[in-house]
């Protein structure tokens, strides 16, 4: 692995050239130098070659290990008779309630507003609140507690509020 | 005993830079991995890996039993364990020892006595550090007579916490009783420690930080770091040296780091946090991060040290390489951190596959990172994608180096805050140093004239 002491090195012989541009390969890398076009400076673009090398069994593969699944990005089938969808705002970890053994923040047949907390999704170890978007009766809970869910995937469905 | 090959036990850009140290030093590499990292830059740079467990960190790298059983699967004969996830973790250690793996870290002894902020509040002390005025408190009643003493700001800090994680601020008595529910509810989920202290809250503070380093018999310093410019407690630009200490206060924030370093028979790489009060010339103890840091690299810079360099020498029994005579500060040194994140959009985390990515190059710039055109940035762990690393012969040279290199920096797939920076970089309230924690919040808040943003 080149350092950046290693490519400060090659810059300075490339500054006395009038070359704007270097490529250099190995079998285990290829960086590439470029004159920036401010003028000021370089960039460097790296790619990593060659596979990595796994060693034994390690932990057995769980049947549902976390991440996007095929059924996960699927479009989401047409919704109920007339219902709404509550849709993720993020590709993250879906949680039902504000922390694990509380209450969930919404069941089957709960009434809610546009500003309603419904779930919550974790990125990158962030909290992001799930509000309703729009009024309703929860009908179905599409994602199973934990599950993973990719950005505009349906949650949540919602009846029309009764009127 | 000499190190021969080292089980990593992290991922990103510290797992990069773990194994570019060992692979310098003749040291063959294990990396473990989840399945979100199976094909990342890391894996391929590692000489071997090992799949310990799937993507959510709770059942791979928080995970003490797939990370040791790994380990024994590579037949290593070490282990690094990185920042975050298990990193100060007593009962890795532990295990660790029980397997017959050196951990490159404290003692599970100093991990307690460190994780514990009341306990690591009174080592503070002992070793006469001062401490900011504050107690535990087990229940509504206890508070009172503390709060008489104390005065509202107070801050409410879960004793498991730490990290910038657990805080909370609370502005009036009004908010006390709500506000220690939620501190006590969340200290309990997210550390699995219900308790909490009351602190004084020192409005105008800086962060400033010692990086020591220890052998269990003596404890050297590399100098200070300031990491005042934050963002909900995260850091997100530090540099080295702090910027327009006295000399005497430098000193005496050495001096006291130092102390406590000896007094808990430090092993390894550490951090002894502070927050300075440079107006009064004063400084509190706020906690020990008993690990390397993310900010590390601005320290190497000025030091001239490879960090991971010494904490290998010193967890395979070396007495500490170099004396505090030998060590010498060089000219100015700062990081920005790059993170998966939209500017335009609150900062809102933003994981993604990397389309290209071009970072800066040249006379003085690092650059650690774990992704290139085509990675995956998994929206399961932290949004940090790179630090920029600038030195210079002062701040104002380490400044324009920084402005340029950012200018250079050209990411597209995932939104990155390279924005964020060349604003902060143009402010000249931060180019004349010395900030204090609460600087970037009032810096958004002001709308004060956007840079010339960098490109992307």
């Amino acid at each position: 692995m080149l350092t950046h002491e290693d490519i400060e090195e090659i810059l300075r012989l490339l500054d006395a050239t009038p070359l704007d541009e270097l490529e250099l390969q190995t079998e285990h890398f290829k960086l590439t130098l470029r004159r920036s076009p401010a003028g000021r400076g370089w960039t460097q673009e790296r790619q990593t070659r060659g596979e990595p090398n796994m060693l034994g069994a390690g932990t057995p593969p769980v049947a549902s290990a976390a991440g996007p699944t095929a059924s996960a990005a699927a479009p989401a089938p047409a919704g109920l008779n007339g219902a709404l969808e509550i849709r993720s705002p993020l590709v993250g970890s879906f949680y039902r309630a504000p922390k694990p053994g509380a209450a969930p923040f919404v069941e089957v047949g709960t009434l809610v507003s546009a500003d309603t907390v419904v779930a919550i999704i974790e990125t990158m170890k962030l909290m992001n609140s799930v509000h309703a978007g729009v009024a309703g009766r929860v009908v179905e809970i599409c994602i199973d507690d934990g599950g993973v869910v990719e950005q505009h995937q349906v949650l949540m469905r919602l009846a029309p509020p009764e009127t | 005993m000499k190190i021969r090959h080292l089980f990593i036990a992290n991922r990103g850009e510290i797992a990069v830079r773990i194994l570019r140290t060992a692979q310098q030093l003749g040291i063959e590499t294990t990396l473990g991995v989840s399945d979100a990292d199976l094909d990342a830059v890391p894996a391929r740079l590692a000489d071997h890996c090992v799949r310990i467990g799937p993507a959510a960190a709770a059942h791979s790298y928080l995970d003490i039993g797939a990370v040791i059983r790994a380990a024994g699967t590579a037949a290593a004969d070490a282990l690094h364990p990185g920042y975050g996830f298990l990193s100060e973790n007593p009962a890795l250690a532990s295990a660790c020892e029980a397997a017959g793996l050196v951990f490159v870290g404290p003692t599970a002894a100093t991990l307690e006595a460190v994780g514990d902020k009341l306990r690591a509040r009174e080592h503070a002390a002992a070793a006469g550090v001062p401490v900011l005025p504050g107690a535990a408190v087990a229940s509504l009643g206890e508070c009172e007579p503390l709060l008489r003493t104390l005065g509202f700001p107070v801050l409410v800090k879960a004793v498991g916490g730490g990290g910038g994680r657990g805080l909370r601020r609370v502005d009036s008595p009004a908010q006390l009783v709500a506000q220690l529910e939620l501190a006590i509810s969340e200290a309990n989920a997210a550390f699995g420690d219900p308790r909490v202290y009351l602190e004084r809250y020192v409005a105008g503070g800086r962060h400033i930080e010692v990086q020591l380093l220890g052998d269990e018999t003596d404890v050297v310093h590399l100098g200070t770091r300031d990491c005042s410019v934050q963002r909900r407690y995260q850091k997100v630009i530090e540099e080295a040296p702090a910027p327009g200490l006295s000399a005497g206060l430098e000193q005496r924030l050495t001096e006291a780091a130092v102390a406590l370093g000896r007094r808990l028979r430090y092993r390894g790489a550490g951090t002894v946090e502070f927050l300075v009060d440079a107006e009064r010339d004063a400084f509190y103890f706020l906690e020990v991060n008993a690990r390397i840091q993310v900010e590390h690299a601005v320290t190497e810079m000025v030091s001239g040290v490879d960090l991971i360099a010494e904490q290998l020498a010193i967890a395979s029994g070396s007495p500490l390489r170099l004396t505090q005579a030998q060590l010498s500060i060089r000219g100015h040194a700062l990081e920005c951190r790059i993170n998966a994140e939209d500017v335009d959009h609150g900062l809102r985390p933003s994981p993604g596959r990397v389309g290209r990515a071009l970072f800066p190059a040249g006379a003085g710039i690092r650059v650690d990172t774990h992704i290139e055109g085509g990675s995956m940035v998994p929206a399961f762990y932290d949004s940090l994608l790179a630090k920029i690393i600038a030195h210079a012969a002062d701040r104002s040279g380490a400044l324009d180096r920084m402005a340029a290199a950012l200018a250079c920096c050209d990411i597209s797939g995932v939104a990155v805050n390279t924005a964020l920076h060349a604003r902060i970089l143009a402010d000249p309230e931060f180019r004349r140093g010395a900030v204090d924690t609460g600087y970037l919040q009032r810096l958004l808040a002001s709308g004060r004239a956007p840079a010339r943003t960098a490109t992307g």
